[in-house]
């Protein structure tokens, strides 16, 4: 077995470079998690007219750390009548498929390391963005079986929630990407935004296309005013009501996480990826890594105004009644979607094959 | 035995492993959840044919939407040992025999065949989304179309029984 492994033909310094950089794509998504649950509380402070946390650290800088020694030292409980192994799959279910879209996202452009350019995207798909979209359907899964195996009432309830929001969602947030890809002409993430790069970003061809992609992004994090899988006041604390521990933890985690790749996938999509506004990379003497590392910081910027758009929002917009949700989504997006498909399909065409003669 | 020889065995033990746990699973969301990982199994083999397109369509309608769909109907109905029907002794025999013959005949018609030839693993050019889109709206655009139409009569009459009540 290990001598059939060795004899594969395999480059092992592109195996170790890519292992490399998953271990850091993974940890920064969970860093940039972790210190999203402080800003949280910072901001709703802000919003609120309250300090928030700031006892623990210079500023509170160290909650989200007591926080984690928190959830670790609590007992972990798993109820008598709960199936127990789906139980403990759930978290992991919601964790797995948060993590597993940033494989296709470009961080940068590419580094040069002792001569061997090194991509800052873990895989270049030719069909990225729709693995982004499989991803996010898989998502459903955690929240359907934690809410399932817990054996109650609310969480089953919270879970049914759950799955038809997603379900109703994704059909309108593909039905914009459809539109997005008839400007791009390509379905891989690089070649959408070395594209921005020359024609400008695409929220300016995609305004319409845009606002569906980020209230739909909005209820498949399951965020306020989406939040009706885990509305406390109807469904005491949703799908994830019986877990607690570190359980628990994965399931919040897994919600910042999401957030944090939604943020990355919107700021890649419509406002250019690592693209730097007003300067012009190509034409640019500056050394390759340098460059790579500005293009890191302005994705980590647009990144971080989208999630400060995410806390804004939940922490001014109360959350909808579920038959609101429902006729948002099937009777007001998805026909807007497919009337914005319409307009940018006829617009390309006409771009490109001029007026039709008859 | 070199890297896609080893997908491929790997892949093709997966897949069967987890269908024969699809269909000997007593509780059903666990015959789902191994259906999944029999999806997934499939969309690897469609990878290693590079056929991206398919893998990850595959994925999206049959994972992501079709199975959930299944688990939300398992979940609401509540199945378990006191609802569980007794089973017809005879409806065993019968099915078992119809089973039977089914495999007689498909034993019989793969042994006669010549074995297809599949284009050389990671060579096929028709799976990637460019050369599939040109092929379906060219070469097959009528029967294309025509499926397109049978699925909008299904969902006119999906919503024709969903209004029902009122």
């Amino acid at each position: 077995m290990i001598s059939t492994l060795l004899a594969m033909q395999m480059d092992w310094a592109l195996v170790l470079e890519k292992f490399l950089l998953i271990v850091v794509v993974v940890s920064v998504s969970l860093g940039f998690a972790m210190y999203s649950t402080y800003a949280e509380r910072k901001v709703a402070a802000a919003l609120q007219d309250r300090s928030g946390p700031n006892r623990f650290g210079w500023f509170g800088l160290l909650q989200p750390i007591a926080d984690a020694i928190k959830l670790f030292s609590k007992e972990d409980i798993i109820p008598n009548k709960a199936n127990k192994v789906l139980f403990v799959m759930g978290p992991g279910l919601a964790m797995l498929a948060a993590l597993m879209t940033s494989a296709v996202i470009p961080w940068g452009d590419k580094v040069v390391l002792g001569g061997r350019e090194i991509s800052l995207q873990i895989a270049d798909l030719n069909i990225g963005m729709l693995y982004v979209f499989a991803v996010v359907a898989l998502g459903v899964y955690g929240v359907m079986i934690g809410g399932w195996s817990s054996n109650n009432k609310f969480s089953l309830l919270a879970a049914i929630r759950g799955a038809s929001q997603n379900i109703s969602y994704e059909l309108a947030m593909g039905l914009s990407l459809i539109a997005l890809l008839f400007v791009t002409g390509s379905l891989s993430l690089k070649d959408i935004v070395v594209g921005q790069q020359t024609n400008g970003w695409n929220i300016l061809y995609q305004p319409l296309g845009f606002l569906i992609f980020i209230v739909c992004a909005f209820a498949e994090c399951n965020r306020t005013p989406f939040d009706l899988p885990e509305a406390e006041n109807e469904l005491n604390f949703g799908y994830h009501q019986e877990y607690s521990s570190m359980k628990l933890g994965f399931y919040l985690f897994a919600e910042y996480i999401n957030m944090f790749i939604s943020s990355v996938i919107m700021a890649t999509l419509y406002f250019g990826g690592y693209d730097i506004p007003f300067f012009n990379e190509a034409a640019s003497s500056l050394h390759p890594n340098i460059l790579a590392l500005m293009g890191f910081g302005a994705l980590m910027a647009k990144t971080v105004f989208f999630v400060f758009v995410f806390m804004w929002v939940r922490w001014t917009i109360p959350r909808f009644r579920y038959d609101q949700l429902m006729n948002l989504g099937w009777k007001s997006l998805i026909p807007l979607a497919l009337f914005n498909m319409l307009i940018t399909g006829a617009v390309v065409l006409y771009l490109q094959n001029g007026w039709p003669k008859f | 035995m070199d890297k896609t020889q080893f997908m491929f065995w790997f892949l093709s033990a997966l897949a069967v492993f987890s269908s024969l746990m699809v269909i000997t699973r007593k509780n059903p969301v666990y015959s789902v959840l191994f259906l999944i990982i029999t999806f997934f199994a499939i969309s690897g083999h469609y990878v290693l044919m590079n056929a991206q397109f398919l893998a990850i369509v595959n994925i999206i309608v049959y994972a992501g939407a079709i199975m959930v769909l299944f688990l939300f109907v398992l979940m609401l109905m509540n199945l378990n040992k006191e609802s569980e029907q007794q089973k017809n002794k005879y409806l065993l025999w019968s099915g078992a025999i119809a089973g039977g013959m089914l495999m007689v005949i498909m034993i019989a018609a793969l042994n006669t065949t010549e074995p297809a030839v599949i284009s050389q693993p990671g060579a096929g050019q028709i799976g990637l989304i460019k050369n599939l889109g040109t092929k379906l709206f060219t070469e097959y655009v009528v029967p294309f179309e025509i499926s397109s139409i049978l699925f909008l009569s299904a969902m006119v009459g999906a919503v024709v029984l969903g209004k029902k009540g009122d």
